[in-house]
């Protein structure tokens, strides 16, 4: 549905954009995940025809953003980062306006409008002036605005920034509920978005793809070394030992310990599974075994990891083999 | 390849938002009574010297070129004070806000959205026109003027507002900052009113080039009642190069982003 070749952009002297390439499926929801000035609206605005490429091509819908601007234009939704929304005009007459410009027929122009008013929830505030609207419904008013065509694409930058907890849920719930319907892209750096509301996730930093996965594929991929996090009723200092002797254990780390329960983090290589010969070792050396569980990278600590390093060539993108200093991943995992 | 509708939906957007602030009847209201003013001191003018000549016994005087002509010269100076605050946030404006990102991702030429603001703006500048007809139409109440000459005299109006316009939606694209726009529009018009000023002391050539230049000059015929064919392919190729520079703008404005 929307396919992005070896796009550049560059301002000046700057890259804002280096070499980036994905391609997303019909009806399929993809995270555009960054740190702030990675890239993420430049894509989208290229992606948009707002702005044209230095180089690479993009095609939406299967039209070509720059050849068939007006084509792919039609079939694709958009809400910037601030809602381009005109404070003179009622939430009604903003609707109506959106759908007028985007060639929605005169005659289905009305419904639309209250179709997609009651869908994004902004129908009780319809003849209010968009300068008086709050952030949550000034958000909700911008998604209406893109969803007004009904296009088969949706680009979404930062759709929950700014908004409360309530209303960002509500928000990822519309978004998952157009799905299916309508491809979605949407940006973000919030990770527990990501994870929540998208089946594919690229992360980009520093203008580069830096990952392409799902998100439990991210989790799974980055994690070099599989960690168990075990509670006994014992001293530490005599089961450290123990476990460490268990065959295939790689490190041995004391998390916490409380009046005689302890926790240890336990590294083993990937793909070995040591729980039972764990939980054997536990029992038959008398103490009680009180937890046992693999512990696993949160997205958030993947995204550290991917975009906060420099040097290393993007681990994920490159398969299996890379994998970051186990230690870093254990006591992420505490935190 | 042009849409009509798509130029509407603009249009009307634009008048709506002019007519939803203060701004536009503060435009007309301050254009009707400046209007207003020079209408009465040229009348009142007008009848004291008809009464005099009367009594000189010299000919009937002509109200269109001793009146309405000089009313109409003097608005026009005043049009070029007024247009910078209605062409200045035509563009400048909806950068500021974000909502050009709006106009830009929609299915959309440029040149749909151009023309939109430009008859937007040119809407504006119509009714206040429309209302100085009011003025006018006390002339034909109590005389009979020649109506063919004071068409004249509004269809130069007309055209002298289209460059306005397409030289201040340019200078808007130009800028974020709608005062900034405002300002230099206003120094713009300004210059080209007065750039033939030095004109009687420059050699015959400079001097035709400044005077052709001097936006007000082109007035003066239509003032008079006389439509030149000059005048108009003037004013119309003014306007077009007005709006294919403004369409040139809003490109290069995307390419460096």
């Amino acid at each position: 549905m929307i396919e992005v070749q070896h796009i550049t952009k560059r301002y000046g002297g700057v890259t804002a954009v280096d070499d980036v390439s994905f391609r997303v499926d019909k009806g399929e929801i993809l995270g555009f995940l960054g740190p702030n000035g990675a890239g993420k609206t430049t894509t989208m605005r290229i992606l948009t025809g707002y702005m044209p490429p230095t180089d690479g091509k993009a095609t939406v819908a299967g039209f070509d953003v720059f050849t068939h601007p007006i084509e792919a234009k039609r079939r694709t939704g958009y809400l910037p980062e601030t809602p381009p929304l005109y404070p003179d005009m009622t939430v009604r007459e903003y609707l109506d306006f959106a759908a007028k410009i985007k060639g929605v027929p005169p005659k289905e122009r009305r419904d639309r409008v209250v179709a997609v008013m009651k869908r994004t929830h902004v129908a009780d505030m319809a003849d209010r002036h968009c300068s008086k609207l709050s952030k949550g419904y000034r958000q909700r008013v911008g998604l209406g605005q893109a969803l007004i065509h009904n296009p088969e694409v949706l680009i979404l930058d930062e759709p929950t920034a700014g908004l409360d907890p309530k209303q960002i849920i509500e928000t990822r719930d519309l978004i998952r509920s157009l799905a299916g319907d309508h491809t979605i892209v949407l940006s973000t750096h919030i990770l527990p978005e990501v994870a929540q509301t998208c089946q594919r996730v690229v992360i980009i930093a520093k203008g580069r793809v830096v990952a392409v996965d799902t998100p439990e594929g991210l989790t799974a991929r980055l994690q070099g070394a599989e960690t168990l996090y075990v509670q006994i009723d014992a001293q530490g200092a005599e089961a450290g030992p123990m476990l460490t002797a268990i065959p295939g254990v790689t490190r041995v780390a004391m998390s916490d310990h409380r009046e005689g329960v302890h926790g240890f983090e336990v590294e083993s290589a990937r793909g070995t599974d040591i729980r039972r010969d764990i939980a054997r070792a536990v029992v038959t050396s008398g103490w009680g075994l009180l937890e046992l569980r693999p512990m696993r990278l949160s997205l958030e600590e993947i995204f550290l990891q991917v975009t906060t390093d420099e040097s290393a060539p993007p681990p994920v993108a490159a398969g299996d083999s890379a994998s970051p200093p186990a230690g870093d991943v254990a006591q992420g995992g505490v935190q | 390849m042009i849409s009509v509708r798509n130029i509407l939906a603009i249009a009307v957007k634009e008048l709506r938002s002019y007519f939803a602030s203060p701004m536009a009847y503060l435009i007309i209201g301050l254009f009707a009574l400046l209007f207003g003013q020079f209408f009465y001191a040229y009348l009142d003018l007008f009848v004291r010297r008809s009464a005099g000549m009367g009594q000189m016994g010299g000919g009937p005087s002509n109200i269109n070129q001793d009146m309405i002509r000089y009313v109409l010269m003097n608005s026009a100076i005043i049009i070029l004070f007024i247009m910078p605050m209605i062409t200045m946030r035509t563009y400048a404006e909806e950068k500021r806000s974000g909502t050009i990102e709006l106009l830009l991702t929609s299915p959309l030429t440029d040149l749909e959205i151009i023309f939109g603001k430009f008859f937007g703006a040119l809407g504006l500048y119509a009714a206040m026109l429309a209302v100085t007809l009011l003025d006018i139409a006390l002339l034909f109440f109590f005389g009979r003027p020649e109506w063919r000459a004071i068409a004249a005299g509004y269809l130069g109006l007309v055209l002298l507002g289209g460059c306005f316009v397409s030289l201040g939606l340019l200078i808007s694209s130009l800028t974020k900052n709608q005062i900034v726009a405002g300002v230099a529009t206003f120094a713009v018009f300004l210059m080209l009113w007065i750039v033939n000023w030095t004109a009687d002391q420059s050699g015959p050539t400079m001097r035709a080039v400044l005077n052709h230049l001097s936006i007000i000059d082109h007035f003066d015929d239509f003032a008079r009642g006389v439509i030149d064919t000059k005048h108009i392919v003037y004013y119309l190729s003014f306007i077009a190069f007005g709006l294919f520079l403004t369409a040139k703008s809003v490109d290069s404005e995307r390419w460096r982003g």
